[in-house]
């Protein structure tokens, strides 16, 4: 498009799953370094959404265009993970039977060919990255353990990891604050920021308060289309928006206590 | 012309055949993600309950009543088959649920008992079964094509078990709970239905369709231990060409299976018109990886 | 880091891989002609199950379509021997078929480096082919499992079908010498073994430096998450293929010695019973552990010579019972089971937490 700084780019995407459309007609523009949220009701199509840009869905009709002119529908999963899209799923998805720290070797940025991983040596800045990455996810002790016997919210932190450590320029993200206490999710939310200093990243979440607290730029969708899109004051002052959190009669209610 | 009817009609009834033992595995497979290959194994059970049918009649009954043996081995074959199919369920296969791969290996491992076991009580040598004089001969069609009452017999057979397992699964309390478990295993159990139960009674029905499928072969031919090996890799093509939730999958991947291969061999070899077949289904998985009906999900895996 | 330092279990590791090749080495002085030839032809099926275990035990995938991989390894070897065996002339069976010349395939397999190079390229390339018209697709589970079980089935079909050129139910057989050598002498023997062992170890070593490799991590990161992989940017289907490929090429190398052991090849031997007991040994032993896959195979090929000549209706029995225990019970093999019974519980558990299951 004729704007430089848009990253990635939804136009008119419609998802039919056996008639049901999911999504209809969304759009949604992505700048360099932007952190967005994506709200709504269950079954808004957020979900279908991200799964449409990493190549998960194809979308029946519209185009997803990433940095300017490639069309990524009609590419499969991994060719868009190489393009530099990075999702984390809505439960943890490691790789449970690899330890700790080759979770992370694998999902390192690197040359993903057959070849390349045959021969592929640790050096010394690769192996300084992981560790790196293992302190700040709070898992250097555990390193050598198999990744399948973490806790729940331990395996949230090395997906985290694992999706840094690929150093996507998009980043998809499914609640990743879903089963977090207060202060881990805090801490993720002061970690987006600063990833989204670099990277964009889009973030699909129900925890309203952390939406609030962290949140520059709210998209609501709402039956598989774009309802609002704006400041998070904007989106709460916003009447349909009320409307479709919390019913018709009670547009007066402020929508950011509904957890929806 | 003749020649290509002649074909095409032992096509259908090597297809019916096909559907009457893949009928059993689809459920299973679609029902609790269990591969069965013991299977072949029930098929037969059910031919060598129709030989012990009838040399209990040769026996002990008079040879007046010797043609009518074969309408009570139907039911004798499907009960014994079912009683062995349960008895399976209940002591192996529910250890398995959700294991495809290692359920298949065990089930191997069952088979191959259950051979052994067959050749140990009736000998390795193949036995005939003396088939009833009322399906002798067969039904002229037009000049040079003669459709033998057997396989008339087995074509009926296959339709009639067709009707009844569709009255059962999309008719019956039973079948409605079976289909609740194979849409949605954990709901159907909150909803208080004995997943348990279903399982083990759609199990058993499978296996005692596998023994009706025994009973049939006997007419085609005579019988061994090893009888149900020739067939079971055909029967799980067929599963895998049709799709697994829907009885019209399976359909339609046995005939398709059954005249196809027909024809090839035919018109080539036995062993090409394999390998025809083979490339055949392979290509058509290209077109519709998961089979021909397929049920979808929105999960990871 | 810790990766290069050597613990004490290391060194025991160490310690053992070097008694087995020593084990290995000796057997020629301590055992009679006859044994030692059964021991090779163990060792040649100790490579199959090497390669099994890559694609199933680190992969995850299924495949009872080894013993086609295998066969077409033996009958590579076997055409070549025959032809040696026949001298410029028509081998027998072809003669017997109504053959009045050789057929354009069997020419080149007059060269002995051609037909060790087909009997690992031909595999390979068939493996290679299946895998892409189903990996890519996505066809796998038991789908791809029932899939090679049909391939079985029509290769053995068709190599009894086309008797003129493979020598029918019969197979390849009477064959004398191998490079001018006499193929029963006791010396060749002898030299045979030596080379089995020479290619097991180093089909060892290569299975160990795929496993260790980045490569091995990302299959096994395929097996417990395929899409998971693909979301992080791999093909999962061509890693699937290369490693079925690999697979496929160690079980014809096997099949090639085997058939220099052996001195006959037929259908029987890649039907469906040999290509699932082969699966057998690597479950045995304990998928995803190398040593497991080759140890099993030896030993359980041991047992059906010691049981199956006097028990052959025992050993039936036995090799069912055999499978449904293993499944069932023993998921994780003999390596399994000793690593539970040798580590005391608390390490256990930990070591467990630890290292995962799929070291070795």
């Amino acid at each position: 498009m004729s704007n430089k700084s848009v990253i990635l780019q939804c136009e008119a995407v419609t998802v039919e799953f056996d008639g049901f459309k999911a999504v209809q007609g969304m759009h949604l523009a992505l700048e360099k370094g932007e952190l967005r949220f994506l709200i709504g009701p269950n079954g808004a199509g957020k979900t279908t959404i991200l799964d449409v840009i990493c190549g998960k869905v194809k979308p029946s009709s519209g185009k997803v265009l990433f940095s300017g002119d490639v069309d990524i529908t009609r590419k499969k999963e991994h060719q868009i993970a190489e393009l530099g899209i990075g999702r984390k799923f809505q439960t943890p998805s490691i790789f449970p039977t690899l330890t700790v720290f080759e979770n992370l070797e694998i999902a390192m940025k690197q040359n993903r060919s057959v070849f390349s991983t045959l021969w592929a040596k640790m050096r010394t800045e690769d192996e300084d990255r992981i560790h790196n990455q293992l302190v700040m996810i709070g898992l250097e002790d555990k390193a050598q353990w198999r990744a399948g016997g973490l806790s729940h919210g331990e395996k949230q932190w090395l997906e985290i990891g694992m999706m840094l450590l690929q150093e996507p320029e998009i980043l998809l993200l499914d609640e990743p604050v879903a089963g977090m206490t207060d202060k881990e999710t805090d801490k993720t939310g002061e970690l987006l920021h600063e990833i989204a200093r670099q990277q964009s990243i889009v973030v699909v979440e129900h925890d309203m308060e952390f939406v609030r607290n962290f949140a520059s730029k709210v998209t609501v969708m709402h039956e598989g289309k774009l309802l609002k899109e704006g400041t998070m004051d904007e989106v709460q002052g916003d009447d349909r928006v009320a409307e479709v959190y919390l019913g018709k009669k009670r547009r007066d209610v402020d929508v950011s206590r509904s957890t929806a | 012309m003749e020649i290509t009817i002649i074909q095409l009609f032992n096509g259908l009834s090597m297809g019916s055949i096909l559907l009457l033992i893949a009928l059993g595995l689809a459920v299973t497979f679609g029902l609790m993600n269990v591969i069965n290959m013991a299977h072949g194994e029930l098929i037969m059970i059910g031919a060598y309950a129709t030989y012990i049918t009838q040399n209990l009649f040769n026996d002990y009954l008079p040879a007046s009543l010797f043609n009518w043996y074969f309408v009570l081995s139907i039911p004798v074959s499907f009960m014994v088959a079912f009683l062995i199919g349960w008895l399976l369920e209940v002591s192996l296969i529910r250890f398995l649920y959700g294991r495809p791969l290692d359920s298949l290996l065990a089930t191997w491992g069952i088979a191959l008992m259950l051979q052994q076991l067959a050749r140990t009580i009736f000998g390795a040598p193949n036995v005939a079964v003396k088939s009833p004089t009322w399906l002798d001969g067969g039904f002229r069609l037009m000049d040079g094509v003669v459709l033998p009452y057997k396989r008339l017999f087995i074509i009926l057979l296959v339709i009639v078990t067709l009707v009844a397992m569709f009255l059962y699964i999309y008719r019956s309390h039973a079948g409605r709970r079976m289909r609740a478990v194979m849409q949605n295993r954990d709901m159907a159990a909150c909803l208080g239905i004995s997943t348990r139960r279903v399982d083990s009674m759609t199990f058993a029905i499978g296996s005692g369709v596998a023994g009706i499928a025994g009973c049939a072969l006997t007419l085609m031919g005579p019988i061994g231990p090893s009888l149900g090996t020739y067939y079971i890799v055909d029967a799980f093509m067929v599963v895998v060409l049709g799709g697994v939730g829907k009885l019209v999958g399976t359909i339609v991947g046995a005939v398709g299976i059954g005249v196809t291969g027909t024809m090839f061999e035919y018109w080539t070899n036995a062993s090409l018109g394999k390998v025809l077949v083979f490339l055949c289904i392979v290509a058509f998985l290209q077109w519709k990886p998961k089979g021909l009906v397929a049920m979808k999900t929105r999960s990871l895996d | 880091m810790q990766l290069r330092t050597l613990t004490p279990q290391k060194i025991y590791i160490l310690i053992g891989y070097a008694v087995a090749a020593t084990a290995l080495f000796c057997a020629p002085m301590v055992l009679s002609d006859f044994r030692l030839n059964l021991l090779a032809k163990f060792l040649a099926f100790a490579i199959v199950a090497l390669g099994l275990d890559l694609i199933w035990g680190y992969t995850g995938i299924l495949s009872l379509g080894h013993g086609v991989f295998f066969g077409l390894g033996a009958y590579a070897m076997g055409m070549y021997l025959k032809l040696e065996a026949s001298g410029g002339r028509l081998p027998d069976f072809m003669d017997w078929s109504g053959l009045s010349a050789l057929p354009w395939f069997w020419k080149p397999f007059e060269s002995f480096p051609f037909a060790i190079a087909m009997g690992i390229l031909i595999p390979a390339l068939l493996a290679l082919i299946l895998g892409f018209f189903t990996f890519r697709n996505r066809i796998r589970g038991v789908y791809f499992t029932i899939l090679t079980q049909a391939l079985v089935i029509i290769t053995v079909t068709l190599f009894i079908g086309q008797q003129k050129f493979t020598g029918g139910t019969n197979g390849l057989t009477g064959f004398t010498t191998v490079l001018g050598h006499s193929i029963g002498s006791p010396d060749t023997k002898r030299m045979l073994y030596w080379v089995t062992a020479i290619v097991l170890i180093a089909a060892f070593v290569l299975c160990r430096f795929l496993v260790k490799s980045r490569f091995g991590k990302v299959l096994r990161a395929i097996r417990d998450g395929e899409n998971r992989a693909r979301f992080i940017g791999y093909n999962p289907a061509v890693y699937q293929m290369i490693a079925f490929a690999i697979s496929a090429g160690l079980a014809g190398v096997a099949g090639m010695l085997f058939v220099l052991h052996v001195g006959i090849i037929s259908p029987s031997t890649m039907a469906i019973v040999p290509s699932i007991e082969m699966v057998l040994w690597v479950a045995i032993g304990g998928r995803g552990t190398l040593i497991g896959a080759a140890l099993g195979a030896v030993l359980l090929n041991y047992a059906k010579s010691a049981f199956s000549e006097s028990y052959p209706d025992a050993w039936l029995f036995f090799l069912g019972a055999l499978f449904v225990i293993v499944v069932v019970f023993l998921p994780k093999g003999a390596v399994g089971l000793f690593r539970k019974w040798k580590l005391p519980k608390r390490r256990r558990t930990e070591h467990e937490q630890q290292v995962g299951h799929s070291t070795v």
